[in-house]
């Protein structure tokens, strides 16, 4: 077997370059960023999805850290099972434990698995890649899918404008088991991103942390907009990134200069276009209204 | 192919998979208004944008898929998406 492990990373990053993900993937851009903040010393549990089937083409991989695949519905059952390892040979503190996967692979499948294991209180970060669908089998809906949007499970059409219910609010659900520490962010405010991956690292306990990777294929946008949509999405009021501790939200990220209106990140996206067609004006309204309600409940904006 | 025993593969060695050919647009770094930022190198998904020296990054062709994150972020417009010639 050709042994490229035992040279350096390739340009200092512990996510190779050379997995199939999509041009302007935002997950593995999300990927990368978390993994080069949390460093070397990690044990990545990794559900099925796009992040895996992209990253571990055999006989190749992405990681240079240990990496295991589980499936869908258990890898918090497996990062447990890695972290009980470690206590037992008394190495708990040598490596951080990273459950991870797509919305579908957490917050769907997988969340019995993910709310046992917070509520056991094991020491594992888990990060949920939200890029609000099953992007990897082909763009159906799931529990993060927005209100509105297009899928192929939940088509827009004659009697349909697309996905009839709201995003489900995971960190709250998960923040409700006692987690300690609880955070969202974006791939578009990486600033961000690697500093609540990095104070979640830095934390005893289960840590929850969903970060917003926005799918140029399922979403239907232009490859070079991923982190300008993914922007957007936070200055619009619609995805808002904020930290809970020990259940009370401790800080929020605060739009700035003003929110923009639903439309600037609805427009340059397919999974929205019958938003823009005539007879849609209500759903708009409807969308502009779901934001209004986050900056106020929030605090995103005081003006 | 030999399948090793539980499916383990060397790390990062996905590096043996060029996805240069992917590419329909490559970023010309066009080293003019550069603020030394680093934001293009930042924000590559493949993290494929090396820095050579101060105010000098390049794209490793053999890797990038011509996304064009790179230049739409660039905050001072010092990288053009070209098409690709073969």
């Amino acid at each position: 077997m050709y042994q490229i492990g035992v040279s350096q990373p390739y340009n200092n990053n512990l996510f190779a370059p050379g997995h199939t993900a999509c041009a302007g993937c935002g997950q593995s851009l999300a990927a990368r960023l978390v993994l080069n903040a949390l460093g070397p010393n990690v044990i990545v549990a990794n559900a099925t999805g796009c992040l895996e089937v992209f990253s571990s083409n055999f006989p190749q991989s992405s990681w240079e850290v240990p990496w295991i695949h589980s499936l869908f519905e258990n890898t918090p059952a497996v990062a447990s099972g890695i972290e009980a390892a470690l206590k037992a040979l008394g190495r708990e503190d040598e490596a951080i434990v990273v459950a991870q996967g797509g919305d579908g692979g957490f917050a769907d499948i997988g969340f019995g698995a993910l709310s046992g294991a917070i509520e056991r209180g094991h020491n594992i970060l888990f990060i949920v890649y939200d890029n609000e669908a099953y992007m990897n089998t082909g763009v159906q809906r799931s529990g993060l899918t927005p209100f509105d949007a297009s899928t192929t499970t939940s088509p827009a059409g004659g009697c349909s404008f697309g996905n009839p219910t709201d995003k489900k609010p995971v960190a709250q659900i998960v923040a409700a088991h006692g987690a300690p520490y609880v955070a969202v962010t974006s791939v578009g405010y990486y600033r961000d991103l690697e500093r609540k991956v990095q104070k979640a690292a830095g934390i005893k306990g289960p840590k929850f942390l969903q970060i917003h990777v926005p799918c140029p294929l399922g979403w239907g946008h232009d490859t070079s907009l991923t982190i300008k949509i993914a922007r957007l999405a936070v200055q619009t009021g619609l995805y808002p990134l904020f930290e809970m501790e020990n259940g009370e939200i401790t800080s929020v990220v605060k739009i700035t200069p003003k929110p923009r209106p639903v439309e600037d990140y609805l427009k340059p996206q397919a999974r929205f276009r019958h938003l823009f067609k005539p007879g849609a004006e209500e759903e708009l309204k409807k969308i502009q209204a779901i934001a209004d309600e986050n900056i106020r409940r929030y605090k995103l904006y005081e003006g | 192919m030999k399948i090793t025993l539980g499916g383990v593969a060397a790390p990062g060695s996905s590096r043996l998979n060029k996805t240069g050919g992917w590419r329909v647009f490559y970023p010309e770094f066009l080293h003019i208004r550069c603020t030394d930022c680093g934001l293009c190198q930042k924000l590559c998904p493949e993290g494929c944008i090396f820095k050579a020296d101060k105010k000098n990054f390049y794209a490793d062709l053999e890797y990038c898929k011509g996304c064009g994150i790179c230049a739409e972020e660039c905050p001072v417009h010092d990288i053009e998406m070209r098409p690709e010639v073969r």
